[in-house]
């Protein structure tokens, strides 16, 4: 994929206006990783009430890819089953970030990460 | 046009210039700080030594034994000479790295004690800190930093008056400090500091990692008297798997060993050994013959265009980039803008593109950077950011190179919709 595909509107709107950023103060669960392979940080929120995810959010530092998907995820997890959480794979989160064919430097460090 | 060096024809030296990048681009390499390109002369060093003399060296009584040992050893005086230092006073090791962990087991872990102070820098590689963290935590020592200018005109300089304060109120045994920073280009005046040091207490040693100076300009040990100098082969022109310590002779004759046995040794018996000489004491079991080999090479290479003139070209290859930088719209270059004080080694950001988006739209364009950390980490805590994108020039850059680069960035400022 060129840059002009990868950093569409979409991606960058997400990147410089992330949804859902922040922290819960009353989180049921923080989750914390990085790559130290290009610094990438994410931090995850989560707070579970009947089995769902009530609320969730995200913050960190790292490109666009990495930050865009991460908020895109807390979007995609917000009010679903744990259950229906596990599902959710890799080409979830690149097909909503309208991504495909992005080399293994991007993937790996963007969205592995993740799980 | 640029006359110091015959740049075409150096270029003609390099194969991997010539080669198409996957969408047909050519390449501009501006990954030098990590590891340069090789010219053919080094490739055919290596490659002739495999073809025709391939042997273990050292005690081999045969021809290609004979002949091994003799080009091995002829790299060994060929980088002596190079940073104007005895034969004996040489070390082969893998990499910078290993030279800095060589001084710091078979030298820091016998001569320093607890209390004792250790003095680093603000701009070091994460290569020239852990070692000396690891020291002080195992022996109760106090690891103390020289602060980093980020003001102004002094962008990237060291705050020098700090090593006065340091060595007043600490008993400072070692000063370990980078020759150029490997983030912002800063060269960094070590025979200043090391005058400082000795006039204060002559027994106070100095370390200097030499991995981004000794490619670009004339090095001068016994100038400069340091008493440890380490560098890589692999980032001036040379193979991977080769480093060099310097060490003086009398600190060198009362290390103890760093890796114990073959080839180290002058006798073996079941219950105690004899050191061999130097500098082979510090050199166990069978070394990479082959890359020293075609480090010497590389050292005839550089040896032939001269020291000087690589630094010349380079310091006018630096002040045409400083230039250009300085057109792109939002862009912070960290370090100093000027040429004299600095090599050609550019950190910076572009607007709020993260380094890492950056180098991968350099790259879609051919141009090779880097992106992150720079192994500087407590550097880049300083500069108050967790990356930076990294430009860093050689001897067959041009400055046709530096204005692809620089449209390449504009490229990226329209991609992220910069107006």
């Amino acid at each position: 994929m060129s840059s002009a595909d990868i950093y569409r509107e979409i991606i960058l709107d997400y990147y410089r206006n992330p949804r859902n950023y922040g922290k819960l103060d009353d989180a049921d669960v923080v989750v914390r990783d990085s790559n130290p392979l290009c610094g990438d940080e994410i931090e995850m929120h989560i707070k579970f009430e009947d089995g769902k995810v009530k609320d969730i959010k995200f913050n960190g530092k790292g490109c666009a890819i990495s930050q865009a998907s991460a908020s895109m995820l807390t979007e995609i997890v917000m009010n679903k089953s744990v259950d229906e959480v596990k599902r959710i794979g890799k080409e979830d989160i690149l097909t909503n970030l309208g991504l495909t064919n992005l080399g293994p430097a991007r993937i790996k460090e963007d969205a592995d990460k993740l799980y | 046009m640029l006359s110091v060096i015959d740049v075409d024809r150096v270029r003609e030296d390099f194969p991997i210039l010539k080669r198409r990048l996957k969408n047909g681009k050519s390449l501009v390499y501006f990954d030098n700080a990590a590891t340069t390109q090789k010219p053919k002369q080094v490739i055919d060093a290596i490659y002739d030594y495999y073809i025709n003399y391939n042997s273990n060296i050292h005690r081999g009584v045969h021809q290609l034994a004979v002949e091994a040992t003799e080009a091995y050893e002829s790299s060994r005086r060929k980088a002596a000479r190079f940073i104007n230092a005895g034969e004996d006073e040489v070390i082969f090791t893998r990499n910078t790295t290993e030279a800095i962990n060589l001084v710091a087991y078979a030298w820091a872990r016998k001569s320093i004690q607890k209390d004792d102070g250790i003095i680093i820098t603000e701009l070091e590689h994460h290569s020239n800190i852990v070692p000396w963290q690891m020291v002080a935590k195992e022996k109760g020592a106090r690891l103390h930093y020289i602060r980093v200018n980020l003001e102004h005109s002094d962008d990237g300089s060291l705050v020098l008056d700090d090593i006065h304060t340091l060595l007043r109120e600490n008993d400072v045994r070692l000063v370990a400090v980078s020759h150029m920073s490997n983030v912002l280009g800063t060269i960094i005046p070590v025979k200043d500091i090391i005058n400082v040091c000795k006039n204060y207490d002559k027994s106070i040693k100095v370390l200097v990692d030499g991995a981004q100076s000794t490619p670009h300009m004339p090095i001068n040990v016994k100038d400069v008297q340091c008493d440890f100098f380490a560098f890589s082969a692999h980032k001036m022109l040379g193979p991977t798997g080769v480093g060099v310590l310097y060490a003086e002779r009398e600190l060198l004759d009362v290390m103890d060993p760093f890796l114990t046995g073959g080839d180290m040794i002058r006798e073996v018996h079941k219950y105690d050994t004899r050191w061999n000489d130097l500098p082979w004491r510090f050199e166990a079991g069978t070394p990479n013959i082959a890359d020293v080999i075609g480090f010497g090479a590389a050292i005839d290479y550089l040896d032939s265009i001269g020291m000087s003139n690589v630094r010349a070209y380079e310091h006018e290859l630096t002040k045409y980039m400083l230039s250009r930088l300085r057109e792109v719209k939002d862009i912070r270059v960290y370090g100093s803008m000027d040429a004299d004080e600095r090599g050609a080694v550019f950190s910076f950001t572009l607007a709020d593109i993260h380094p890492h988006d950056l180098a991968s739209i350099l790259d879609e364009d051919g141009i090779a950077i880097r992106s992150g950390h720079h192994c500087a980490q407590p550097l880049m805590e300083r500069l108050g950011v967790a990356a930076t994108s990294r430009a860093s020039l050689y001897i067959y850059n041009t400055k046709e190179e530096i204005d692809r680069f620089i449209e390449s960035l504009n490229r990226a400022r329209l991609i992220f919709r910069l107006g």
